[in-house]
């Protein structure tokens, strides 16, 4: 029994810690890759000082003046009304240091430079497209595109093509967006002689951008996973004790006949360490599959939260094999300290106990508490002087290891309560029976602890976030249909065809572009002046008349995450690149803008394409009656061929939101299931363990004349009693997890701020649950004592040794 | 009360050809093969055999802990094998004191909470004999102490004070000073037939020390799952 206990705590501790880390470890491969592509923040480069490209003559003085530079313009094109980022290279000064361009080689040279060229993709973006290799998609203008070529080690949703090709695409002829630095091979003459003022060196940054932006999903990932593990060494721990404490005689026999400690511990450890490799093999493969199943999940979330790419297969390196084994194996030797040292130190005799239990319980419970009030004097610290994500997280940990190791002072003092107002004797004996069990439970109990605050905590989370973001979404999808067209043209022909349709209350024409605002990327959204908006627009913060503001197009508003990154209030002003020189705005509002990674401001329309006249038109928002809109959506989709990606009713694009945002925290949800779950398993081992220690304990009761379906009722009361107070202190400590989470947490990963709900209904379904749990985990133990037989009970009081 | 609990008149217990075997690994092994004993009010019997005659068996069966194969103990008016398991507790916790060898006490409640226990439960708990118990076992200092504070002779004066506490018909004791040293048995011993004396129960006691035995008022011995 102990041994399948100790296997299970073992199988999964090792496969939830395995698994999220086969998760982390296959986004970060995929991150690479990303980074890999040309000109990734893991290269030096060169930008403009203001705008968002530069002539082409200040790369060929730079390159003469002994820089080694590369020229690089970056920009988007529309293929069948999808956006995808377009990269000119040039192959021969491209350093080498920078990834992929090396696999284009000699012979692949010759036909990616001269007309018509290739354009690399990855083999993900081929199949998105529909197309075969060496196939010449069709681009905005109508013009045929180079022919296709795949390259596997490049980002989906890339295309690649030389410089010269690029400028054609993006009519921009003889600009550059930047200049990749190589290694440099000798002296050259600082920059400002070269260039003037007119470029700005971008240090190399050790971590790319995805990588910034997703750290917060894995530290989340790997949080849980820690937790699970931890909470799976619980049982380990509760396993093994309850192994030592029925091996007991047999050690001090083996000791007895001369067996050294040493030998003894030898032989204890070989036997744990061959254990613990059979429960890490089969942990490692529970946790592919786990990971295999949340993978699908966790590439959405992060598509949907930070465009990252993730393929739906794991590939797993050696090392992950390796490490989890390791984790195994240290782990059941560290939840086994204890028992060991006890073996090691264990005396011939049994000696009697100096100490009541009560002076040891206190003398634990005191040093307990103590620890817990460094932990909690810990966790107000890092929300004093904190201020990144990996303080926020250290709150967290601080607060549930302080809350953790102080949750047996408050059973105590709950149930000494208890005890002082009991009159009957069988209650009297309830309370102060229940207080002594707590050393043998208060672990389990902690795990359960640990398990529900984080649970509360999370639903929390994610319901307030759902809450916040269905009002958010149904501000900011105002518009009932959607329609992008493939190309200006086709743009301004359904614009035509829409002003004659009668059921068709306004055409809202919006636009976007991409730029930098302080060293990281920027959108900027351009909103047309209609009522639409200034209803329903979500802002948070905004000065009067802020809409009528934007007008003049010296006005945005800001994005709360661009806000918080800046420091930015209402009044300052920021310098945008745009492509006729830097943009000076005024800031007149703050919107939510949750779940996009990107910084984000909204201007004016006409303002917008007046500054970025390059942009593409081709996307507009209709007012439509609700019951007019299918039949307007399957007459536009008839008259100018377009799909279901191109037209989109508002319903629609907001179920395809929810359902993004639902897969996101479904994997922290699994999680949280699982912690429960594991924590029901530990509460149960640890009941496993002290039922036979209990047997002198209730022996007595039994003779005297309680009989044991009685005493098993009082039993099963017991362990959920304590279960529920240890329910009731998760709750108020989950709610503030969530308040954690809401307002340090999500703040430093996503840059937005929450409000904080709180939501009666679940914390009752929790409290449900947990309960259930207690019951299942007591149940066996209970029924085992109410069958037991009066011999086992009857052997207790004599001596048959 | 309850039916079935008996009245302190005549002898307390009256067993006739009780039998009991036990069943193991396929093999009956007959341990009580007809035994007949009686102890009338305020007397105290000694009750001898060499290990594994099946004294203790004999005891469990009278308390009711186990169920007798043949034969019938009368408790006072009451007939311990037609009772059901739940009416065989309320017996013991009513009208009878039970003392073994070891862990009599329950390790969560003080000297004192465990002194009351079963007369509380019992709801037949007597301040004034309580507080005679606490005086006589000399147990007064150590009422706030837990059981696993106090020396073995001292718990099993607690056990005896416990047992007699509430006022039961018989006082049965296996082996009450088994682990006790020959002084504190002597002393422990003397206390026990000094209340039981007081409280004018009958005592029988299992042990396999001639001297103790010579002690009480008289001795049986159990040989061959007989009373000779
Ligand atoms: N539960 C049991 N199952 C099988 N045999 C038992 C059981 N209890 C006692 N016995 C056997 O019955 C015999 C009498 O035991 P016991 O009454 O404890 O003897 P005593 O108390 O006189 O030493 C012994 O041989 C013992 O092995
Ligand atoms: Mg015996």
């Amino acid at each position: 029994m102990q041994l399948a206990t100790l296997l299970i705590g073992l199988i999964s501790a090792t496969a939830l810690w395995s698994g999220v880390q086969a998760l982390n470890q296959q986004a970060r491969t995929s991150y690479d890759r990303a980074a890999a592509t040309f000109g990734g923040a893991r290269t030096a480069m060169l930008v403009a000082r203001t705008g968002v490209s530069f002539p082409q003559e200040l790369f060929v003085e730079l390159r003469r003046a002994g820089w080694p530079v590369s020229p690089m313009l970056e920009g988007r094109i529309q293929i069948e009304g999808r956006s995808f980022r377009l990269l000119g290279i040039e192959p021969v000064t491209l350093p080498a240091e920078v990834g992929s361009a090396p696999t284009i080689g000699k012979a692949g040279l010759q036909s990616f430079m001269t007309p018509p060229g290739e354009m690399l993709v990855a083999p993900e973006t081929l199949s998105d497209l529909k197309l075969a290799e060496g196939a010449r998609p069709q681009g905005d203008g109508g013009a045929p595109l180079p022919p296709l070529r795949v390259q596997t080690n490049l980002v989906p949703g890339v295309l690649v093509v030389d410089i010269g090709i690029a400028q054609n695409l993006l009519k921009m002829p003889d600009q550059l967006s930047r200049l990749l630095i190589g290694k440099a091979t000798g002296r050259h003459p600082p920059l400002e002689s070269v260039a003037g003022d007119k470029l700005r060196l971008v240090e190399a940054d050790a971590e790319t951008d995805l990588e910034r932006l997703t750290d917060s999903f894995h530290l989340n990932l790997t949080a849980f996973g820690l937790l699970s593990f931890f909470v799976g060494l619980f049982i380990v721990n509760s396993a093994i004790g309850l192994a030592f404490e029925q091996r007991l005689p047999t050690l001090r026999t083996l000791r007895a006949c001369g067996v050294s400690a040493r030998m003894l511990n030898a032989v204890l450890v070989l036997e744990l360490v061959s254990l613990a490799l059979a429960a890490g093999l089969i942990g490692l493969v529970c946790g592919y599959f786990i990971a295999g199943a949340l993978l699908p999940d966790v590439a959405a979330s992060l598509r949907g939260l930070y465009g990252a790419q993730i393929p739906g297969h794991l590939t797993l390196k050696p090392q992950w094999w390796v490490a989890g084994l390791a984790i195994s194996i240290l782990g059941a030797l560290a939840a086994a300290a204890v028992s060991l040292t006890k073996a090691l130190r264990l005396p011939l005799l049994a000696t009697a106990q100096p100490f009541a239990w009560q002076q040891a319980q206190r003398r634990w419970l005191t040093y307990q508490s103590a620890v817990a009030l460094v932990a909690f004097a810990a966790a107000a610290g890092f929300l004093w002087f904190g201020d990144s994500l990996i303080s926020g997280f250290a709150v967290l940990a601080a607060l549930m290891l302080g809350a953790a190791l102080i949750l047996p002072m408050f059973l105590e003092i709950v149930l000494s309560l208890g005890q002082r107002y009991a009159r009957a004797p069988l209650g009297i004996w309830f309370w102060a029976d229940s207080r002594q069990q707590l050393s043998g439970l208060s672990l389990a109990l902690m795990a359960l602890l640990l398990a529900l605050a984080v649970n509360v905590g999370v639903s929390t989370m994610v319901e307030s976030f759902s809450r916040t973001f269905l009002v958010w979404l149904d501000g900011r999808l105002s518009a009932e249909v959607y329609v992008s067209a493939a190309n200006d043209a086709q743009a301004h022909e359904i614009k035509a065809w829409l002003r004659e349709r009668p059921e068709v209350e306004a055409i809202l024409p919006g636009g976007r572009a991409d730029t930098q605002l302080a060293g990281a990327p920027l959108e900027v959204l351009g909103l047309p002046d209609h009522a639409t908006y200034r209803d329903n627009w979500p802002l948070l913060q905004s000065t009067e008349n802020a809409w009528v503001k934007l007008r003049p197009g010296d006005a945005a508003l800001v994005s709360e995450q661009l806000a918080r990154r800046l420091h930015l209030s209402l009044g300052d002003r920021i310098e945008v690149p745009a492509s006729g020189g830097n943009w000076t705005l005024n800031v007149v509002g703050i919107y939510a803008d949750y779940g996009n990674p990107k910084s984000q401001i909204a201007v004016n329309f006409a303002a917008l394409t007046r500054r970025f006249p390059e942009i593409p038109l081709t996307r507009m928002g209709l007012r439509v009656a609700p019951p007019k809109i299918p039949a307007l959506i399957s007459a536009l989709q008839e008259k100018f061929g377009l799909d279901d990606r191109n037209v989109a009713d508002q319903a629609r694009m907001k179920a395809e939101s929810t359902r993004i945002f639902n897969r996101t925290f479904s994997v922290t949800a699994a999680l949280n299931a699982f912690t429960l779950g594991v924590a029901g398993v530990a509460l149960l081992t640890s009941l496993l363990t002290l039922a036979n220690s209990r047997l002198p304990h209730l022996a007595p009761l039994w003779a005297i004349g309680v009989t044991r379906r009685r005493l098993a009722a009082i039993e099963l009361l017991k362990t959920t009693s304590v279960a529920f107070i240890t329910t009731i202190f998760a709750l108020p400590l989950g709610l503030l997890v969530a308040w954690c989470l809401l307002a340090i947490v999500n703040v430093k990963a996503f840059g937005w701020r929450l409000p904080f709900h709180v939501f009666p209904l679940q914390l009752l379904w929790l409290t449900g649950v947990a309960m259930a749990a207690a019951v299942a985990a007591s149940a066996l133990p209970v029924i085992r004592l109410a069958r037991m037989q009066p011999t086992s009970l009857m052997r207790i009081f004599a001596n048959e040794r | 009360m309850t039916k079935g609990i008996p009245s302190a008149t005549g002898p307390v217990l009256h067993v006739t050809g009780l039998t009991k075997s036990y069943r193991t690994a396929g093999e009956e092994v007959a341990v009580l093969r007809g035994v007949n004993l009686t102890v009338a009010a305020g007397e105290s019997v000694a009750l001898t055999g060499e290990s594994g005659s099946g004294k203790s068996t004999l005891l469990h069966l009278i308390a009711g802990l186990d169920a007798a194969d043949g034969g019938e103990i009368r408790l006072a008016d009451a007939s311990v094998a037609e009772l059901s398991d739940a009416e065989r507790a309320e017996l013991r916790r009513d009208r009878l004191g039970l003392v073994f060898q070891q862990f009599n006490l329950v390790p969560s409640l003080t000297v004192e909470d465990n002194l009351a226990f079963q007369s509380r439960i019992a709801g037949r708990h007597d301040a004034a004999w309580h507080h005679e118990l606490v005086e006589r076992l000399g147990l007064g200092r150590f009422l706030k102490r837990y059981p696993e504070q106090l020396s073995g002779g001292q718990q099993q004066r607690v056990a005896i004070g416990r047992a007699l506490a509430v006022k039961p018909l018989l006082l049965l004791a296996d082996e009450p000073t088994g682990n006790l040293d020959e002084d504190t048995a002597d002393e422990v011993l003397a206390l026990a037939r000094d209340l039981v004396k007081r409280s004018g129960c009958g005592f029988l006691m299992v042990t396999h020390s001639a001297r103790l035995a010579a002690t009480l008022d008289r001795q049986v011995n159990l040989h061959a799952g007989v009373i000779a």
